[in-house]
């Protein structure tokens, strides 16, 4: 199945998707990747505001490369960066803030349950970042440029962004670990 | 063919070409086993993966804008004709290049110190980039640059293993590629580094990735057709192509070692060569 969602997101648009189906967003995405989980988990913890609302929100783990012209921020290129490493900071944010889709590559490791009635995971082809910079309109803000370009929170207005894969969905099945185990399974068998 | 003499100012000049051409356009080899891979593609999944890839790259090459977000860290790989007479600064050179290119083509600014992780946001820093220095004969100076990303370079692994383990060897390279999954951005290349020591086994993997990717023996073949069966696929979302190529390279060793380095290539294997010097 193929769907079209648009940002901010509600549970009810996400709950329908079944690992396997194809995605397409338009709206808001907010990157964020290491350096980013680590300060909102901070700031949550110290009780203090983030400068973004991550209501319904749309998290790409992505470091976009962007460039600076009299003033305003472009995006150069801005493919999907490696998911599993914001793996063990995940449930910790889906506890503590709305955020109904996460965007990336390759897969996250044991999030699958943290996510379950609340978030999918959206795979976007790794490496396809001037392919990606296509549905990228706009750049409304950007925050906390002081952890460096990557590390940055870039809102990134967007149209029609896919296609993604839906790799984990809100009933706990996860397509990259499916794959896994059937690949592990090949393996002693060889 | 005609090359520019080997000035401080040729080099930077030349160095910022091959790096604008090794983050925009994709080796013709690499480019023609993606097409292939896809052929031969049962899965309808990987084949959109395959296809998105393949699109990326005509976009990039279309607009000269990097393939990846992730323009790497710059490996750069110096070969000195020892008749050459080099009396200017290479390095430096090359890392004013490195600087020229962060703002030229763009790159993503991705060298950061380990431990404070502040960025220099120039691509250069102490031990970046990388230059390899090697001597051959000749009168010419070689430079390739080789891009790496850090989702490939994250899931590579070295082991000195038994010297009685030899038939352990690829138990381990098909153990990498899983554990890797779809995180290196398969379908991957995978050079394996055999041999020398802890650290010229890694040297020699990473080396191993400039092959051209057909560019394989009947032993290579076969630990291909194995990462294949896995079922990994196009970023580890099932299919038939989880890697592209396995290249082996080879080094005598101490006669107590077996040191085996394995280094993942995401499927933009990006490099770019120039040749300069010669025939005055």
């Amino acid at each position: 199945m193929e769907y079209h969602l648009s940002t901010p997101l509600k549970k009810e648009d996400i709950e329908g998707l079944n690992a396997g189906d194809i995605v397409y967003i338009s709206g808001t995405v907010l990157t964020a990747r290491d350096e980013a989980h680590a300060r909102i988990l901070e700031l949550k913890e110290e009780g203090k505001e983030l400068p973004f609302s991550l209501e319904g929100a749309a998290i790409y783990h992505c470091g976009p490369l962007m460039q600076q012209t009299d003033g305003t921020w472009r995006v150069v290129a801005a493919g999907p960066t490696t998911s599993d490493r914001m793996s063990k900071m995940t449930p910790a944010l889906l506890e503590n803030f709305n955020v109904r889709v996460l965007i990336g590559k390759g897969g996250m490791s044991n999030v699958a349950d943290a996510m379950k009635e609340k978030c999918v995971y959206l795979a976007y082809t790794g490496g396809c970042a001037a392919l990606a910079s296509g549905s990228i309109k706009n750049v409304p803000a950007v925050h906390w440029l002081d952890l460096g370009m990557p590390e940055a929170v870039w809102e990134l207005e967007v149209n029609e962004f896919g296609p993604l894969i839906v790799g984990i969905d809100t009933k706990g099945e996860d397509l990259f670990t499916s794959i896994k185990e059937k690949a592990r399974s090949s393996f002693l068998k060889l | 063919m005609v090359t520019d003499m080997v000035t401080y100012k040729n080099v930077v000049e030349a160095t910022v070409d091959i790096i604008r051409e090794a983050e925009t356009q994709l080796p013709d080899d690499v480019i023609d086993a993606l097409k292939s891979a896809r052929q031969n593609e049962s899965s309808d999944v990987a084949i959109s993966q395959i296809d998105a890839i393949l699109k990326n790259i005509e976009i990039a090459s279309n607009n000269n804008i990097p393939l990846c977000q992730d323009t790497g860290i710059l490996i750069f790989y110096v070969e000195i004709g020892r008749e050459l007479k080099l009396d200017i600064d290479l390095k430096g050179a090359i890392l004013e290049a490195s600087r020229i290119a962060t703002q030229e083509v763009p790159l993503r600014p991705n060298a950061v110190h380990p431990i404070t992780r502040s960025n220099s946001n120039d691509n250069t820093g102490d031990g970046l980039p990388d230059i390899k220095y090697d001597f051959v004969e000749g009168d010419q100076l070689k430079i390739t640059v080789a891009p790496k990303g850090a989702g490939s370079e994250n899931m590579s692994a070295l082991k000195m293993m038994n010297p009685t383990e030899l038939k352990d060897i690829r138990k381990f390279i098909l153990e990498t590629v899983l554990n890797a999954g779809g995180r290196p951005c398969p379908p991957i290349i995978v050079g394996v580094g055999i041999g020398g020591s802890f650290d010229k086994a890694a040297r020699l993997a990473k080396a191993a990735l400039l092959r051209k990717v057909t560019d394989m023996n009947d032993e290579e073949k076969g630990i291909l057709k194995d990462i294949n069966s896995l079922g990994i696929g196009p970023m580890g979302l099932g299919g038939d192509t989880t890697a592209l190529a396995v290249h082996l390279a080879t080094s005598y060793c101490h006669t107590a070692s077996l040191p085996v380095a394995i280094n993942i290539q995401c499927w933009a294997n990006r490099h770019a060569s120039v040749v300069l010097g010669g025939d005055e």
